[in-house]
């Protein structure tokens, strides 16, 4: 566990937290980020979902701008890989009408069961497909 | 302002918050979300504080905002009415964890790692627009 990183983990978990409370407080709506990209991708009229959207890509680029070490782009990682994890992201995400945000985050703090079963299930599925991507195929990472 | 401009500010404002979020908890980095799932490797439980984080003030703060009857910029609250688990949501959620294993990515934070020109980030969001579509084409319930 030498990489566990709690501080910045909680801090940056509140922030997450409190974002959900002012989408929902001003406008009423659930800071799932899958559900407001495929209504982003269905042409919906009103432009607050690519606004969300692009608010996710500033906010992170602010922090990296910020703090030039947080992150920078993995390479060498199969593209074919991730790209099939988009699609199975995107596919299941609108099938299970949610991801780790809405069924994970606003969900679970609605005590919703059907987001609990969601989240159950993704972790569980997740962490048995890292399981064959590293330890079977091991595939480098 | 007028409410719609409100409205669309108060999304933007979300969002950059979630970004930062996003970013301060390394969430935009794919390995880190992996050695969490990988829990028979070498285990980061960072993400569990990410989530527990973010559900400790949510459930708190989600409870005062809802007993206010309605939000500030629109009539009324839209929350999911779905809240049985059925096999849609089990098999729906099961697939996209297998991507989120594979990948190291889930929608929020495959987004955000655009911002740092992650050439592979823009392939996943591809893929999961593609993905979205081809869920509306072929598997959607029709009516």
């Amino acid at each position: 566990m030498a990489n566990f990183t709690p501080v910045s983990a909680l801090i940056g978990g509140a922030l997450i937290g409190l974002a959900a409370t002012l989408l929902l407080w001003l406008t009423g709506r659930i800071a799932g980020v899958s559900g407001i990209m495929h209504g982003a991708l269905l042409q919906r009229r009103d432009g607050w979902r690519w606004l969300f959207l692009a608010g996710l890509v500033v906010g992170a680029g602010a922090w990296t701008w910020l703090a030039p070490p947080a992150f920078a782009p993995r390479l060498g990682y199969p593209v074919p890989l991730v790209l099939l994890a988009g699609v199975l992201v995107g596919f299941g995400t609108a099938q299970g009408g949610g991801c780790t945000s809405g069924h994970g985050v606003c969900g679970i703090s609605r005590l919703s069961a059907r987001s609990i079963a969601a989240t159950l299930t993704f972790l569980l599925t997740g962490m048995i497909s890292v399981f064959a991507v590293r330890h079977l195929f091991r595939i480098a990472s | 302002m007028t409410r719609a401009a409100a409205k669309n500010a108060s999304a933007l404002a979300a969002g950059l918050l979630f970004g930062l979020g996003l970013a301060i908890a390394q969430m935009v980095n794919p390995e880190k979300v992996l050695d969490f799932l990988d829990v028979s490797g070498n285990w980061d439980p960072s993400l569990a504080l990410v989530m527990g984080g973010a559900v400790g003030v949510a459930m708190l703060a989600f409870r005062f905002v809802l007993k206010r009857g309605q939000p500030m910029f629109e009539s009324e609250f839209h929350l999911p009415r779905m809240t049985k688990v059925d096999r849609r949501v089990l098999v729906g959620s099961a697939i996209f964890g297998l991507g989120w294993g594979i990948g190291g990515y889930c929608p929020g934070p495959g987004i955000a790692a655009l911002s740092a020109g992650s050439v592979e980030a823009l392939v996943f969001v591809a893929g999961m627009a593609l993905g979205s579509v081809l869920y509306q084409r072929v598997a959607a319930p029709r009516g």
